[in-house]
């Protein structure tokens, strides 16, 4: 993958730490939070506003025009200079908020759970879905989605439906990458400490590419470093957001053995 | 992945406006040393720049190792970027620490904001000259390039104050990557060189559906036009229509009538969906293999990824479609005098306390314009080596014979884009270099980009659409503060009133210069009465 634009991302410095846990990050984890928790927590009834649209209203909308969603924070990928990138979710399936104009004070505002309600434009890069051009209003209510096992569902075409949802996938097996690698430096290894990671998995004989995503996870998260430990073989579970990107390309926040 | 671009966009108006601060940082002025002390050991610090392209990194790498054979006592240490901005990022953000690299790629545009600080980038006019360790020097240890020997134009592209602050490393420009087989398919031909119209027409003869599917492909998709730099789209246009953009005093002309014209033209084809851009859609590339794309625009550097047998794509192997493919220049408005950018990365050198220190980075950038590197790093993309004598090599006159013999190192298309290039350098043309420069070449691509996004809104492009789409993006680029020699205007600036102390000796001037008259007219007339 090119990714030219994605090496960008690094200089959104304050970004998304908080996804991925981190022993030098005081920051809140999202991802971590989720995975711990047995069941989804909700600190409102989930019933949307008038004129805010559900999920399916929302999947059914045509791309470039303006929708308006309520939703929670999950992850932050990156804030700079008043735009901030954001994994959220409700109940019923997740919301990619690219870009969205936004103080540092309201960012930081932005911890996993907390409820928004995003004004923008529908919009699609590469397949990945997202909303675009986006206000926000910061709204009362709390919601951790737990991570749903797609496992099973990878090569199949169902798992668009879950496109930019916290997921997990179980029992996967390293195998290698490049020169036989566990993982590279940029899709082809061009790049250093500090850029993306990509990995390759299998389950029943077929293999996919994972990501961790440096500006959602950098050097110094425990995923980031995890996976620098891993060995072609190694049996793990992961955890992440499925982000697309002319397919699913899963952005990993957590990797067990 | 493209992702934060407006994050990069940001970041680049912010540092901008940083630079002002860095006058006091500065060094003492560089002056090249007698000799070169090899006793010393020197360790130099080079930032590069790749195309996410292992090949590029090797090769720099390689580059390292065989300099560091020829000087022992320099040790160089490489940092690898796959953005441009990114490096510009760092470079500021360092000069103010005065922890800037020894060597760094960079654009000539980037450099203009580093001499806002005093002597932080080396001029190399004198290092040029130096007759031992200068261009071709007799005391270099490996094999120089002659400065007549670095191409001319490409050369003077890392010209500006009246001084080189930059040599040239590689060069591209902008090529159109064509669907063949689905504009014959429609019914034209592929000129030699496309108008704008023609590319537009056929674009809107591909929108044609049957049903949910274009007829053209039988696709659900169908972006015939793809532009992956809309601000090169916009530069370009203009200066082909030798409209303005900006002058060499830093002069902001890009809001014009002209500007205006071109966008209701791009926003036509935008509301069909006959044109996209990278930002809005993605690679073309993209497309373009899938037969979804008919015009795909991006640069020769970016050739690669282009075609039914790129050697490298993100799109998986199913989803290839069999196709020709053509490489043209850039669309023009007169195809008889063409225009088109001429872009690449540069090199400069950081000023350091140490004159030694400095001369040994000035060696190592040298080296990256010996024939082992030129043309192992050209031919990794459609990039051009920017030495002659590597151009006219028999190495690389040997690669460009072989096009099309493989699919990876002699690809054809990757050939063809360099070849454009080669047929093509008199007709490139670059943009004034000013401190400012770079936000002004963003802000082109966001006008383009703006009004695309609001006609596949639905929104109303019109005159007041416009106007306050010009004052938005002048106001986001800073452009209505331009600072240093940088100004906006397409006319003459009403600077207002004269301050008060401006007046007041202005006065005072003529009140002295009529005292003086007087005093002269006092000493006449005595002189006539005495005689």
């Amino acid at each position: 993958m090119k990714k030219l634009f994605k090496s960008v991302l690094t200089l959104s410095l304050v970004a998304g730490l908080a996804a991925c846990g981190s022993s030098s990050s005081a920051a809140g984890s999202a991802a971590s939070a989720a995975s711990e928790a047995t069941e989804a927590t909700t600190g409102d009834d989930g019933v949307k506003s008038e004129g805010v649209m559900t999920y399916a209203e929302y999947a059914a909308a045509d791309l470039d025009t303006q929708v308006v969603v309520e939703t929670y924070v999950q992850a932050k990928q990156g804030w700079w200079e008043n735009s901030a990138t954001i994994y959220t979710q409700d109940k019923d399936g997740g919301y990619f908020i690219y870009g969205m104009p936004i103080s540092q004070e309201d960012y930081d505002k932005l911890v996993p759970g907390q409820k928004i309600k995003v004004t923008g434009y529908k919009s699609e890069w590469s397949g990945e879905v997202e909303i675009t051009d986006a206000t926000y209003e910061i709204e009362d209510g709390n919601y951790i989605a737990p991570a749903l096992d797609v496992t099973d569902l990878l090569g199949k075409d169902e798992l668009i439906n879950h496109q930019n949802q916290f997921v997990s996938f179980t029992g996967m097996t390293v195998e290698p990458i490049g020169d036989d690698a566990a993982y590279l430096y940029n899709w082809d290894g061009s790049g250093t400490e500090g850029d993306d990671l990509y990995f390759n998995v299998s389950k029943d004989g077929n293999t996919y590419q994972f990501t961790v995503e440096s500006y959602l996870c950098g050097a110094d998260t425990d995923v980031y470093k995890a996976v620098k430990e891993l060995a072609v073989g190694d049996v793990i579970n992961m955890e992440g957001f499925l982000y697309w990107y002319e397919g699913a390309n899963p952005h990993i926040t957590k990797v067990t053995k | 992945m493209r992702k934060h671009i407006i994050l990069l966009a940001s970041l680049l108006m912010s540092v901008s406006l940083l630079t002002g601060c860095h006058g006091s940082q500065g060094s003492q002025e560089f002056t090249v040393p007698e000799n070169f002390d090899t006793s010393r050991e020197y360790e130099v610090t080079f930032w590069a720049k790749n195309d996410t392209n292992k090949t590029q990194t090797d090769i720099y790498e390689k580059a390292i190792k065989d300099f560091e054979a020829i000087y022992p006592n320099v040790h160089v240490n490489m940092r690898l970027y796959t953005d441009y901005g990114r490096i510009y990022n760092d470079v500021i953000t360092n000069i103010a620490t005065k922890t800037t690299p020894n060597v760094c790629i960079t654009y000539p545009d980037h450099i203009a904001t580093y001499l806002t600080g005093d002597n932080v980038v080396v001029p190399l006019d004198d290092l040029f000259a130096d007759a031992k360790y200068g261009l071709g020097g007799t005391d270099v240890a490996f094999d120089s390039v002659g400065q007549n020997e670095i191409a001319e134009e490409f050369l003077e592209e890392c010209a500006f104050d009246g001084h080189y602050y930059a040599i040239p490393y590689m060069r591209s420009t902008e090529a159109v990557y064509i669907n063949k087989t689905y504009v014959e398919k429609l019914g034209y031909e592929v000129p030699d060189i496309l108008t704008w119209d023609f590319m537009f027409e056929v674009a809107e003869a591909a929108m044609k559906k049957e049903g949910e599917n274009f007829v053209v492909n039988g696709q659900k998709v169908m972006i015939p036009i793809i532009y992956k730099s809309t601000d090169n789209m916009m530069i370009q246009m203009l200066k082909q229509k030798d409209a303005g953009y900006s002058n060499e005093d830093g002069e902001i002309l890009l809001f014009n009538d002209t500007t205006k014209e071109l966008l209701y033209m791009i926003a036509e084809h935008a509301k069909t969906g006959a044109f996209s851009t990278f930002k809005i859609s993605s690679y073309p590339a993209n497309f373009l293999d899938a037969g979804q794309c008919i015009f795909a625009i991006d640069s020769t550097a970016g050739a690669t990824w282009m075609g039914t047998y790129a050697p490298l794509s993100d799109i998986s192997a199913d989803k290839f479609v069999e196709f020709e493919t053509a490489v043209r220049p850039v669309p023009q408005f007169d195809v008889n005098n063409p225009k088109m950018i001429s872009q690449g990365p540069s090199i400069c050198v950081f000023n350091k306390s140490d004159t030694q220190e400095v001369l040994a980075s000035w060696l190592f950038a040298q080296y990256l314009l010996t024939n082992d590197v030129q043309i192992a790093y050209a031919e990794t993309e459609g990039y051009v080596p920017v030495t002659t004598k590597a151009q006219e090599s028999d190495t690389y006159q040997e690669y460009l014979s072989l096009s099309g013999t493989d699919n990876n190192q002699h690809y054809d298309i990757k050939i063809q884009a360099s070849e454009l290039l080669l047929n093509n350098i008199q007709n490139t043309f670059v943009t004034p270099v000013f401190n400012g420069s770079t936000s002004l070449r963003d802000a082109s691509g966001q006008l383009i980009e703006n009004v695309t996004k609001s006609v596949r809104r639905n929104e109303k492009v019109d005159d007041a659409y416009i106007e306050n789409l010009y004052s938005s993006v002048a106001s986001l680029y800073h452009l209505d503060q331009a600072t240093g020699n940088a100004s906006v205007s397409g006319e003459k600036a009403d600077l207002g009133p004269l301050p008060s102390a401006s007046k007041a000796l202005l006065i005072t001037l003529v009140i002295v210069w009529i005292l003086i008259g007087a005093y002269y007219l006092y000493l006449n007339q005595k002189k006539k009465a005495s005689s």
